[in-house]
């Protein structure tokens, strides 16, 4: 046995002590499912055992399904049938033997208990929970865009009802012991060390190992029969679709579990859990999300940070300007527990900077986060100045000054003569090439770009872009530091727009050219959104002001002189700020009006700037030009060696601007859509609406040999190079 | 084919939908099994002469569950040969009801038979029959279902009906139906409802508000908002995406009103007027249904009647008078401006806004309406109409003879 030890005491109780050996974590195993299916068999065939209680020998209970297996059989690599046997055997030969044996088993939660492994805690016939608040309990399985596929839907809607059980299905989330008791999800909680005993205690009043579902005449929800449910299945599938706008097959099939499941006799509502587990496990969504954001944004980075470098910490940063951007890099730093000097050109500026910080924090402290003295503890770590004097050891400096080369060369310089010799110097720029603000630094193999994405606080990414000279020392104490502060690094070669800035401009000039094609505004926003992007292209551009892209494109057409190729929405852009000047919402207005009251609502004006065509394209070709356009320069992206690895491509994506999750990234688009659909589909776009449709070379090959950008191998960890 | 030709039609009027109406306390049954008995005494028909009793019924549950067609036929003391059916096709029932016994006598199945409807919205729960199409979680996502409510605003929305509208649409209902009543226009059709010793509790139609004014309706806050919020708008947007977002309209004032009501139309072939000494009003020249979106749900009047025309060889200008049901205001003023008519010659008596629709009868007391009408001002042609659940419409023409 190497999941699990059996042993039983002079009182006839039985222990189950869930340790699988090499592992940090219980996961659900076929290993550990063929051994507790025999320690079952154990305890119902001895005589001499009353009953058992199934503990953990590590710091958590047990974390589910192993992510790493399930992401090699889901998405079509195993049939339909396959996958529903592979649901049925730990819902039938472990859990419910285990409900049925005839003797009773309690579950001693003594921490962690998620998804498979929470659901092994309600097949027992008991629940006891540890009272850590971090032993928390749930049934995430929805945000892998599976669900709990061992009767972990049934027992839960049978044991708090439909209209508690929804929520915490299709919103996956974790629930700490007192609440968990509040709700009905455990039976006791009690102290750590009373665990076992209160098990013990249980199992020695000598139970009725029968559940509620299995007493003669336990009656049916009654379906549509009983107005409570008619009330629940009439509203909560248009929220549903409201929420996942149908590119999510998990939420809705969760509540058809509940639905018809709470109407069956279980084993059958068992059989019907399993046939809905079995179709999400073959939908290539199910795949996209573990693979990309959980596997592969787990990945990030480790595989570029560079190996014979050793490990290192940044105790003290410096923050030059106190922007958004700055302010929020110097929360997330004091977060993590590093000194912060907080710099900017006037003294006011910077405290404004501290502000930031503050109103965080006071909010958290208001939803008891963090206790007042916590904290005042990292308030007291960003220091806002004025003078350069005090970035005297610092480890490393990130600049967030205003977008120009001029300025942001003279506070690098100003910087580095303060700075020791083997600090590093990182800027946020978006948009300004490395090697061209390195110019200005005195040391530039110690300089890098760390582009973090706003609000910094909230979103995870951030892009690391090495220059042409920057050393391996370099890139791994920068990646040594976004590890500090729980970043996910991507790790991207210097080029104009670098990676996520140059793909994200693809999606916001489509927008634009959609409009100048007639398509209506509505129409292009909704297609976005039905697309899963979390805003409109248009509505996008207003929060950034198409000022923005512009000054971008600007740069741009200077830089490159003759070569410059004017983007598919350069007259849009021109129109909106030059001629009907309306440049965004900090302005007024742009392709939205912002009225006094409140929200927002498409200027009407924009029917007579670009007048809608009487024949509208369908919503499907408006979503995949949006989407498209972003995947065909992904793969651009990687030709030109931008960026290296499939898997950061599409984590950034993900995590960076709110690609789809369910695609899995713009990469993983393609091969969801299939190589040779995806070209096809590109071949007539081009056709109609320009060249940037063009497959690349690349992509062609890729298609005609089937050389998909995740082939279907065991080893999940392998990034395609391009 | 056989003629069928409508011989009488008779309703009961039409009481509020709650508690505190007027026909709250007599029974669905009783209501349908009254306007057969006066169906029945004002002709002295010999009922075992009618074949089948046709009813629709939108809410078959509970007591109005059963085939209630055929109870109340025996309720109605009706010969035991008189068969019984009853019929769903929402808020189209009951003019289906009377296509159905209308097809018998065409066919030749039947002699005669009675089409018409029964609801009594204050003794049931809407929805309560509920169903897969809006309440098996699958079933509605996948047809992407939203409540009627939300169609009638995204009907309002796509074409462009301010509040304002919407409201002058029911302010003027609520006139027509006024000036009809005052005038006498429905004494022939109405037959009071008598209560267990007799007294007549009801012979109007109780939901009319005469006083209705664009002010007082201005007063009133759209009835579809926390709906819509509730999920409802972005559903019909992800079926409607050039759509920004839905404007809220539509309100208890001008929304057909929820009501108590039976109606009935004898129908027969000639040998049975022979027979009974009865004189044909009118034939019942086609009919037919249709499916439409079942999103938006409310969109069919316009295909069917489209559709209605063409398999009859006729045209618009061959109608005298439209009947077009009231659900709400969106949906009328969609059908008029669709098909291009003179507001004048759609609904003359006013509609559900101002007197009601129960849900299973409406069909058949708008065909009465109509049908008297066209005999008031000599006209020859009506059609009627109506937009029905999950997407249906029917529409039948008639033509006095």
């Amino acid at each position: 046995m190497t999941t699990l030890t059996f042993c039983v005491d002079a009182d006839g109780i039985a222990l189950i002590t869930l340790d699988a050996a090499d592992k940090p974590m219980n996961v659900v195993s076929p290993q550990f499912i063929d051994e507790f299916i025999a320690a079952i068999e154990r305890v119902a065939g001895d005589s001499a055992i009353k009953g058992a209680i199934v503990t953990s020998g590590k710091a958590s209970f047990m974390a589910g399904a192993d992510l790493k297996h399930i992401v090699t059989i889901a998405g079509g690599a195993i049939t339909l049938q396959e996958a529903y046997a592979f649901s049925q055997r730990p819902s039938v030969a472990m859990h419910r033997r285990m409900e049925t044996c005839g003797k009773p088993f309690v579950a001693a939660i003594n921490g962690v208990a998620l998804g498979g492994g929470f659901e092994l805690a309600l097949a027992c016939h008991y629940r006891v929970l540890c009272d850590d608040p971090k032993a928390v309990v749930g049934l995430p399985e929805v945000t892998v865009g599976l669900l709990p596929g061992s009767g972990g839907t049934q027992r839960l809607a049978r044991m708090i009802g439909v209209d508690k059980a929804l929520p915490l299905l299709l919103e996956g989330r974790s629930v700490p012991p007192a609440e968990a008791l509040q709700l009905g999800l455990v039976d006791r909680v009690v102290a750590a060390d009373q665990l076992l005993q209160a098990a013990r205690d249980w199992l020695l009043k000598s139970p009725n190992p029968v559940r509620a579902w299995d007493v003669k005449g336990y009656r049916s929800s009654g379906g549509l029969l009983n107005p409570a449910i008619v009330k629940v299945m009439s509203e909560r599938p248009a929220l549903i679709a409201s929420q996942t706008r149908h590119n999510l097959p998990a939420p809705i099939a969760i509540l058809d579990c509940l639905f018809q499941g709470t109407l069956l006799p279980f084993d059958k509502a068992l059989q019907l859990e399993s046939k809905h587990f079995a179709k999400l496990l073959c939908d290539p969504v199910a795949r996209n999300l573990i693979r990309t954001g959980f596997i592969n944004k787990g990945e990030a980075g480790k595989q570029a940070r560079p190996r014979d470098v050793p490990k290192s910490q940044v105790r003290r940063l410096a923050v030059l300007g106190a922007g958004m951007m700055g302010s929020g890099i110097a929360y997330v730093a004091a977060v993590a527990g590093i000194d912060v000097v907080l710099l900017d050109s006037t003294i006011e500026q910077a405290q404004k900077g501290k502000e930031y910080s503050i109103k965080l924090l006071d909010k958290l402290v208001a939803r008891n986060r963090y206790t007042r003295e916590q904290a005042d503890e990292i308030l007291a770590r960003i220091v806002p100045t004025i003078d350069y004097a005090d970035l005297k050891g610092c480890e490393l400096a990130i600049e967030a000054v205003f977008e120009d080369v001029a300025i942001k060369a003279e506070v690098t310089r100003r910087a580095e003569t303060v700075l020791a010799a083997t600090a590093i110097f990182a800027s946020n720029t978006s948009t300004l090439p490395i090697g061209t603000l390195a110019e200005s630094s005195a040391r530039p193999r110690q300089f890098i770009g760390l582009h973090f994405f706003s609000p910094v606080d909230r979103m995870p990414l951030v892009e690391v872009i090495v220059g042409a000279r920057t050393n391996q020392e370099t890139l791994a104490k920068s990646l040594d530091f976004l590890a500090q502060i729980r970043m996910t690094p991507i790790v991207v070669n210097d080029s104009r727009g670098f990676y996520t800035s140059r793909v994200f401009q693809t999606f916001i000039h489509e927008g634009m050219r959609l409009l100048e094609e007639g398509v209506e505004p509505a129409l292009i926003e909704n297609a976005a959104r039905s697309a899963g992007l979390p805003v409109g292209p248009l509505a996008l551009l207003d929060e950034v002001t198409i000022e923005l892209p512009w000054k971008i494109v600007k740069q741009a057409e200077e830089a490159l002189g003759a070569a410059f190729v004017r983007p598919c929405a350069y007259e849009v852009m021109r129109r909106m700020l030059q001629e009907i000047k309306r440049p965004g919402r900090r302005y007024g207005g742009g392709f939205y009006d912002y009225p006094q009251g409140g929200g927002k609502h498409l200027w009407p004006g924009l029917a007579t700037a670009f007048p809608p065509s009487a024949r509208q394209p369908p919503l499907s070709e408006v979503r995949d030009r949006l989407l498209y356009v972003q995947s065909l320069e992904t793969v651009r992206c990687m030709d030109e060696h931008v960026v290296t690895r499939v898997a950061d491509a599409d984590v950034s994506a993900v995590l960076g601007w709110g690609f789809p999750a369910w695609t899995g990234g713009p990469l993983s688009l393609i091969d969801t859509v299939g190589l040779p659909e995806f070209v096809a589909v590109c071949d007539r776009l081009a056709a109609a609406y320009g060249s940037r449709f063009i497959p690349p070379a690349s992509l062609r090959a890729r298609a005609a040999q089937g050389n998909a950008f995740y082939p279907a191998t065991t080893d999940v960890s392998r990034n395609a190079a391009a | 084919m056989t003629d069928a030709f409508i011989y009488d039609h008779a309703r009961t009027p039409r009481g509020r939908g709650r508690p505190d109406g007027s026909l709250h306390e007599i029974t669905s049954i009783d209501l349908a099994a009254q306007v057969l008995r006066a169906l029945a005494d004002r002709n002295d028909l010999d009922t075992s002469l009618v074949d089948d009793v046709v009813m629709g019924c939108a809410q078959p549950v509970g007591e109005q569950g059963g085939n209630i067609a055929r109870a109340a036929v025996l309720t109605a003391d009706y010969a035991q040969t008189v068969a019984g059916q009853q019929v769903h096709r929402f808020c189209a029932s009951a003019l289906e009801a009377v296509n159905a016994a209308a097809a018998q006598i065409m066919t030749g199945a039947a002699d005669a038979a009675i089409g018409g409807g029964v609801e009594s919205m204050s003794r049931t729960v809407m929805g309560a029959d509920s169903g897969a199409w809006s309440a098996d979680p699958l079933v509605a996502y996948k047809n992407y279902f939203a409540p009627q409510g939300i169609g009638a605003d995204v009907i309002a929305t796509l074409d462009g009906f301010s509040r304002a509208d919407v409201d002058a649409y029911a302010v003027e209902s609520q006139r027509r139906a006024a000036l009809a009543w005052k005038e006498g226009r429905f004494n022939d059709a109405v037959v009071p409802v008598r209560d267990l010793i007799g007294n007549v509790i009801l012979d109007r139609d109780e939901h009319l508000r005469p006083d209705t004014t664009m002010e007082g309706l201005a007063k009133l806050k759209p009835s579809f908002v926390a709906l819509g919020q509730a999920g409802f708008d972005d559903v019909a947007i992800q079926k409607y995406p050039q759509i920004e977002s839905v404007r809220h309209v539509h309100h208890g004032g001008n929304s057909s009103g929820i009501v108590d009501g039976a109606a009935g139309v004898l129908l027969g072939n000639k040998l049975f007027g022979e027979r009974s000494g009865l004189k044909p009003r009118a034939r019942i020249k086609a009919f037919t249904s249709i499916g439409s979106e079942p999103t938006i749900m409310l969109t069919a009047p316009v295909a069917v009647t489209n559709k209605l025309l063409k398999r009859s060889g006729m045209s618009l200008r061959d109608i005298d008078l439209f009947e077009i049901n009231e659900a709400f205001a969106a949906v009328v003023m969609r059908y008029m401006r669709a098909l291009n008519l003179d507001p004048a010659i759609v609904n003359p008596n006013g509609g559900a806004i101002a007197l009601g629709h129960p849900l299973g009868a409406t069909g058949a007391i708008i065909l009465g309406t109509v049908l008297d009408e066209l005999e008031r001002r000599d006209l020859n042609t009506a059609l009627v109409t109506l937009c029905a659940g999950n997407g249906l419409g029917t529409a039948t023409i008639i033509e006095r003879v």
